[in-house]
C-alpha cells in the first residue's frame, strides 16, 4: 500500500561542490517540523551529505549535471530522502557499498555508503550505467510523546 | 574550512574550523601535507574543536594524515571531536584505527 506523504519537497540542483552544505542543510530545516532530537538531524544531514557527494563526485566526475532530492514526511513520523542523478552510473552496486572501496582517489575513504547505512534504518540504491542512480534513504524518529517522557 | 598551523618544538597541531565536507577539504588534504613536510613532527594533532560538521571526507583527511606520520615514524594524535563527527568515526570504526583523546 502506498503512504500518502504528510508532507514533501523536491528541487533540483547543479552537481557543484558547494550545494553539499546547501543540500544537508535544506533537508535539516524541512525535517524540522518532525521535531527530531538533534542527534537524529545529526545523523540525516551527515547521510545526506554522503548521498549527495557521491552523485556530485561520481556521478558527474567531469561535468555539472542536475542532482535531484526529494525529502517526503510520511506516516508514523517516518523521513524518506531520495537523491537521484542522471549520470555515469554504477556498475557493480553490491562492489560500491563494501567499506573502504572507493573509485574517487586520495580524498576519498569509501566510508560514504556505510555512514548512510549506519545513520539511516534503510538505504536502497537503484543504479544503471549511463542512466544514473537513485538512493533512497528512511528513518523513523522518535514520537515526540517518547521524547519528552 | 580554516587551518591553524601551531608548530612547537618537533611538534605541530594542526586546528581546523568550518564544515569538512567533500567541498570542504579540497584543499586542506594538500596543505596538511605542506605543513608536516615544513615542520616533520613527532606528533601530530589534529584538533578537531572547531568543526560544525564531518561526514566521510574528513575520515579520508585523517587517514590520509596518519599515513603521512607513518612514513615519517612519528605519531598522530585527534583532539576536541565534536559528538557528530565522533558518531562518523565510530560508524566507520576509524575510532580504533586513530588515538582520539577527549
Amino acid at each position: 500500500m502506498k503512504k500518502t506523504p504528510v508532507n514533501e519537497v523536491k528541487l533540483k540542483f547543479p552537481s557543484r561542490s558547494s550545494n553539499e552544505g546547501f543540500a544537508r542543510g535544506t533537508v535539516a530545516c524541512f525535517a524540522a517540523q518532525m521535531d527530531p532530537t538533534l542527534s537524529e538531524l545529526e545523523d540525516i544531514k551527515t547521510a545526506v551529505s554522503e548521498a549527495v557527494t557521491n552523485a556530485i563526485l561520481h556521478a558527474y566526475p567531469d561535468t555539472i549535471g542536475t542532482v535531484s532530492l526529494k525529502i517526503r514526511i510520511l506516516q508514523e513520523n517516518l523521513l524518506e530522502i531520495t537523491v537521484r542523478d542522471r549520470g555515469r552510473g554504477i556498475a557493480d552496486v553490491e562492489q560500491a557499498r563494501q567499506p573502504m572501496f572507493t573509485t574517487g582517489g586520495e580524498g576519498r575513504s569509501g566510508m560514504g555508503f556505510t555512514i548512510m547505512e549506519s545513520f539511516m534504518d534503510s538505504v536502497s540504491v537503484r543504479s544503471t550505467p549511463e542512466r544514473g542512480t537513485t538512493v533512497v534513504m528512511k528513518k523513523r524518529l522518535s514520537e515526540k510523546s517518547r521524547k519528552r517522557a | 574550512m580554516e587551518i591553524q598551523e601551531r608548530a612547537g618544538e618537533r611538534t605541530l597541531s594542526l586546528v581546523f574550523s568550518g564544515e569538512m565536507d567533500h567541498h570542504g577539504i579540497r584543499d586542506a588534504l594538500r596543505r596538511v601535507e605542506l605543513a608536516v613536510d615544513a615542520a616533520l613532527p613527532r606528533t601530530l594533532t589534529l584538533d578537531f574543536g572547531g568543526v560544525t560538521f564531518m561526514d566521510s571526507s574528513g575520515i579520508a583527511l585523517i587517514l590520509r594524515a596518519q599515513q603521512r606520520m607513518q612514513s615519517l615514524e612519528g605519531g598522530m594524535i585527534l583532539c576536541n571531536v565534536p559528538q557528530q563527527a565522533k558518531r562518523v568515526l565510530e560508524a566507520a570504526g576509524i575510532n580504533r584505527l586513530v588515538t582520539i583523546k577527549s
